[in-house]
C-alpha cells in the first residue's frame, strides 16, 4: 500500500467525517433512550441503565482485540504483509485497552448498587481484567526501540500469543468462579426476559459503541501513520545527510520518489 | 554466471540500527578467493556491513547476495558456510576455552574434535580449561579467532582481527589470511591497521558515513 | 530428528553454565525462600490460615523466582553477544527454544523442590495425594518454562526490555497460577478427583505454548537485537 493511502486514514476523509457525525448522533440517541425512554428495571431500578454502556463497551473491547488479532495475522501472512496491518493492530489495541478500562470501571459502578460490592471475583470480570493487562503489555512491547520491521514482526507474534491465551484464561477463570448474570441478549433462549425498548436500547448502545470504535480506530491509525511517515522522511533525510552531496548511492532513489509524492501535507 | 563468481554482492543496501541508517546505500562486489580490505573511520559502517554479510542484521532496502544465497529472503541460508570475528567473542563467560570451542563446533553440526592444532596455533594450549570470563583481552581475541577458523568457512568476515594480539600471533594470523585464497576462501577484512592489512589484501574498499567512497565498489 | 539433539545440546550448555555460576542455586532459590518466609510474616501463622493458602503462596513464590531465572537465561546469551554465535552456528531457532525451555524447567524443578520442602515444614502442610501434586507441578513447570522462554526472548537485551518481562508474562500465565493452585489444594485436602480438570488445563496450556514456541521463537530470535 502506498504512503498516500496511509495518510488519508483507513476510511478516507469523507467517510471518516460521516462516521464521526453518525457516532455523535448514535451516542446522543443512546443517552435519550438509555436515560429517558427505556423503563427502569423491575428489580434493579435505574442502576440497570449502566448496562446500556457496560455491555456495549465490553463488546467494543472484544471487537478491538479481535481486529488486532486479525490485523496481526494479515501482517504475518507474507502475501498481505504491509505496515498498514501493523498500524491497524496497534491502533485497535490502544482503543481496545481504553474500552476494557471503561468496561471495568462501568462494571464496578454497576456492581456497587446491585451486588453491594465494587468488585467481585467473577469469571467475566477477572477475564476482562487479565485482558486489560495482557494488552497493556502488548502496547509496551510496541514502544520498544527498533526498526519498523522488527517492531511489526515482534508485535504481531506477541498479539497472537496473547490471543491464544484468551480462551484459556476464560475457561480457567470460569471453572474457578461464576456468579455473573447469564448473558441476556446474546443468548437466544433467554430473549423474552428483556423488555422490548430495553433490548432496543441495548442494541443501540452496541451500534453507538461500534461506531465509536471505528471512528477512534481511524483517528488513532491516522496519527500512527503520520508518525510513521514522519519517521520515514527523517530516515530519508538521514540517508541523504550521510551520503552527502555528489553522486548519491542508488539507495535514495526508489524511496525518495515515493516520499516526494507523499509530501503533499507539509508542516 | 555472475552469482557463481561473486562471493558477495550488495546493491544499494540500506541497513538501519534503530532509526539510524548505519549503511546508507552500499554497493559492493567481492569475487571468490579475493581478500578485500574495508577501511574507513569509526562509525563508517564497517562492522554493520560485516554483520549484514553474516546474516545477523536485516537490510532495510537493497539486495544482498552472499555465497549465492539471497539474504533478503533467507538470512540463515549461508551462516554455516561463513565465519565472523567481531568485537565480541560470541563465547560464554562460564564455559572454558575447550568447552566454548566444543560447543561452537557441535552447534554448527560438526564433530566436537578436541582440535589441539587449533588451540596450539593461537597459543591456547595451556588455557584449555580456563573459563572465558578469566581470559585477558588478547586471549579472548585468540579464542574467537580459533572458533572462527575452526569453522572451515568459505567466507571469512574479520572485524579488526589484529586488535589485542601480540606480534607473534599477528604474524600467525597474517599467515592464515594469506593462505585463505589458496584454500578456496574469501576474506573481507575491516581494519584500521592499514599498512598491515593492505599487504594482505587484493584491494581496498573505503567506507565513509555508510557508503562506499572510493574506489568504486565493483571490481573492474 | 536432529531437533531433539540440538535442543539437548543447548539445554546442556545452559545447565553447565548454571553449574559453574550457581546463580540459580546461590541467588534465585534463596530469594524464593525469603518470599516464602515473608508470606508467613504477612499472614500471621498464629491464625492458622497458612496451610489453607499454602498452595497459592507456593506458586506465587515460584513465579517470582522464575522471573529471575528467565532474565538470567537470556542475560547469558547477551553477554559477549553469545546469541550471535548461536545464530551463526546455524542452530534451528526451535531447537534453541526447546533447549532453553528445558534448562529453565530443570532449574524450576530444583527451585520447586526446595520451596515445596520449606512450605511443608514451615506452613504445616499435609499432602494426601502425591500423584496429583507431582503431576500438576510437572505440567505447570512445563507451561511456565515455555511461556517464559517465549516472552524472555522478547524482553531480552536492553534494560528497558527486562522490566517488560513481568508485565508480559504474568497476565499470560494466569491459567497456570489458577490451575496449579487449585490442583495443589485438591492434592492437599484429599479430594484428588477435583484436581484432574486442572491438570488437564495445565497440560493443555503447556502443549499450546510449547507449540507456539516451536513455531514462533525462530522469528523472534532473529529479530532480537
Amino acid at each position: 500500500m502506498t504512503g498516500g493511502a496511509r495518510r488519508a486514514g483507513l476510511l478516507g476523509p469523507r467517510v471518516s467525517a460521516t462516521t464521526g457525525v453518525a457516532t455523535a448522533a448514535a451516542l446522543v440517541a443512546l443517552v435519550v433512550f438509555g436515560l429517558a425512554i427505556a423503563p427502569p428495571d423491575e428489580i434493579q431500578g435505574d442502576a440497570q441503565r449502566i448496562m446500556y454502556l457496560h455491555v456495549p463497551a465490553a463488546w467494543a473491547a472484544y471487537l478491538a482485540f479481535g481486529i488486532t488479532t486479525l490485523a496481526s495475522i494479515l501482517y504475518l501472512w507474507p502475501r498481505t504483509r504491509s505496515i498498514v496491518w501493523d498500524l491497524v493492530a496497534g491502533a485497535s489495541a490502544e482503543v481496545g485497552v481504553v474500552f476494557t478500562g471503561l468496561t471495568l470501571a462501568l462494571g464496578s459502578l454497576w456492581a456497587r448498587p446491585v451486588w453491594g460490592i465494587w468488585w467481585a471475583w467473577d469469571a467475566r470480570l477477572v477475564t476482562t481484567a487479565v485482558l486489560f493487562f495482557l494488552y497493556l503489555g502488548y502496547l509496551s512491547l510496541r514502544r520498544l526501540p527498533g526498526t519498523a520491521e522488527s517492531r511489526g514482526k515482534r508485535a504481531a507474534i506477541a498479539a497472537l500469543i496473547a490471543f491464544i491465551d484468551v480462551p484459556v484464561v476464560h475457561f480457567s477463570v470460569n471453572w474457578w468462579r461464576t456468579l455473573h448474570q447469564q448473558a441476556t441478549v446474546f443468548n437466544p433462549e433467554l430473549d423474552p426476559q428483556i423488555h422490548g425498548v430495553m433490548a432496543f436500547t441495548l442494541w443501540l448502545g452496541v451500534l453507538a459503541f461500534t461506531l465509536t470504535y471505528v471512528y477512534l480506530l481511524d483517528r488513532r491509525y491516522r496519527l500512527l501513520a503520520l508518525d510513521e511517515d514522519r519517521e520515514e522522511r527523517e530516515l530519508e533525510a538521514a540517508i541523504r545527510a550521510r551520503v552527502g552531496p555528489g553522486p548519491a548511492g542508488g539507495a535514495g532513489t526508489t524511496a525518495g520518489t515515493t516520499a516526494g509524492a507523499r509530501a503533499g501535507v507539509t508542516p | 554466471m555472475e552469482a557463481v563468481s561473486n562471493a558477495v554482492s550488495l546493491r544499494s543496501v540500506v541497513c538501519l540500527l534503530g532509526r539510524f541508517p548505519a549503511l546508507a546505500g552500499v554497493d559492493l562486489r567481492v569475487r571468490r578467493r579475493e581478500v578485500v580490505l574495508l577501511s574507513g573511520p569509526n562509525g563508517a559502517g564497517k562492522s554493520t556491513l560485516l554483520r549484514v554479510l553474516a546474516g545477523l542484521l536485516p537490510v532495510h532496502r537493497g539486495e544482498v547476495e552472499v555465497l549465492g544465497a539471497d539474504l533478503r529472503s533467507d538470512r540463515r541460508a549461508v551462516r554455516r558456510r561463513l565465519a565472523l570475528v567481531g568485537h565480541d567473542t560470541f563465547c560464554y563467560d562460564d564455559l572454558t576455552v575447550a568447552e566454548n570451542l566444543r560447543f561452537a563446533a557441535r552447534a554448527a553440526g560438526r564433530p566436537a574434535r578436541p582440535a589441539p592444532e587449533v588451540l596450539a596455533r593461537f597459543g591456547l594450549s595451556g588455557l584449555a580449561d580456563v573459563r572465558h570470563g578469566r581470559l585477558s583481552a588478547g586471549q579472548r581475541r585468540r579464542l574467537s579467532l580459533a572458533v572462527a577458523f575452526d569453522r572451515d568457512a568459505e567466507l571469512l568476515l574479520l572485524d579488526e582481527p589484529h586488535a589485542g594480539l601480540d606480534d607473534a600471533h599477528r604474524a600467525e594470523l597474517d599467515l592464515l589470511i594469506a593462505a585463505a585464497p589458496g584454500e578456496g576462501r574469501t576474506v573481507v577484512l575491516a581494519s584500521h591497521e592499514l599498512e598491515r592489512a593492505r599487504a594482505l589484501a587484493d584491494r581496498e574498499v573505503r567506507l565513509e558515513a555508510g557508503v562506499v567512497r572510493e574506489p568504486a565498489g565493483a571490481p573492474a | 530428528m536432529s531437533l531433539v539433539r540440538e535442543a539437548l545440546l543447548v539445554a546442556g550448555k545452559d545447565l553447565r553454565i548454571e553449574a559453574r555460576s550457581r546463580v540459580t542455586l546461590a541467588q534465585i532459590v534463596p530469594f524464593g525462600g525469603i518470599v516464602v518466609l515473608l508470606f508467613a510474616f504477612a499472614l500471621d501463622p498464629a491464625r492458622g490460615n497458612l496451610p489453607r493458602v499454602a498452595p497459592g503462596l507456593f506458586w506465587v513464590a515460584v513465579l517470582l523466582a522464575a522471573l529471575m531465572a528467565l532474565s538470567r537465561s537470556f542475560a547469558v546469551e547477551a553477554r559477549n553477544s553469545a546469541r550471535d554465535g548461536l545464530r551463526l552456528s546455524g542452530l534451528d531457532g526451535s531447537a534453541v527454544f526447546l533447549g532453553k525451555a528445558m534448562a529453565v524447567a530443570a532449574q524450576l524443578v530444583a527451585l520447586e523442590t526446595v520451596l515445596g520442602t520449606l512450605v511443608v515444614l514451615l506452613y504445616d502442610v499435609h499432602v494426601s495425594a502425591w500423584s496429583v501434586v507431582l503431576l500438576s507441578a510437572v505440567a505447570a513447570t512445563a507451561g511456565l518454562a515455555a511461556t517464559g522462554t517465549l516472552f524472555g526472548v522478547l524482553a531480552a537485551g536492553s534494560r528497558r526490555r527486562e522490566t517488560l518481562l513481568p508485565l508480559l508474562l504474568l497476565p499470560v500465565v494466569t491459567p497456570v497460577m489458577l490451575g496449579a493452585t487449585r490442583a495443589f489444594e485438591a492434592g492437599l485436602e484429599g479430594a484428588p478427583s477435583e484436581a484432574w480438570r486442572w491438570i488437564g488445563l495445565l497440560v493443555l496450556f503447556a502443549v499450546l505454548y510449547l507449540s507456539a514456541g516451536v513455531l514462533a521463537f525462530d522469528a523472534l530470535w532473529e529479530e532480537a537485537e
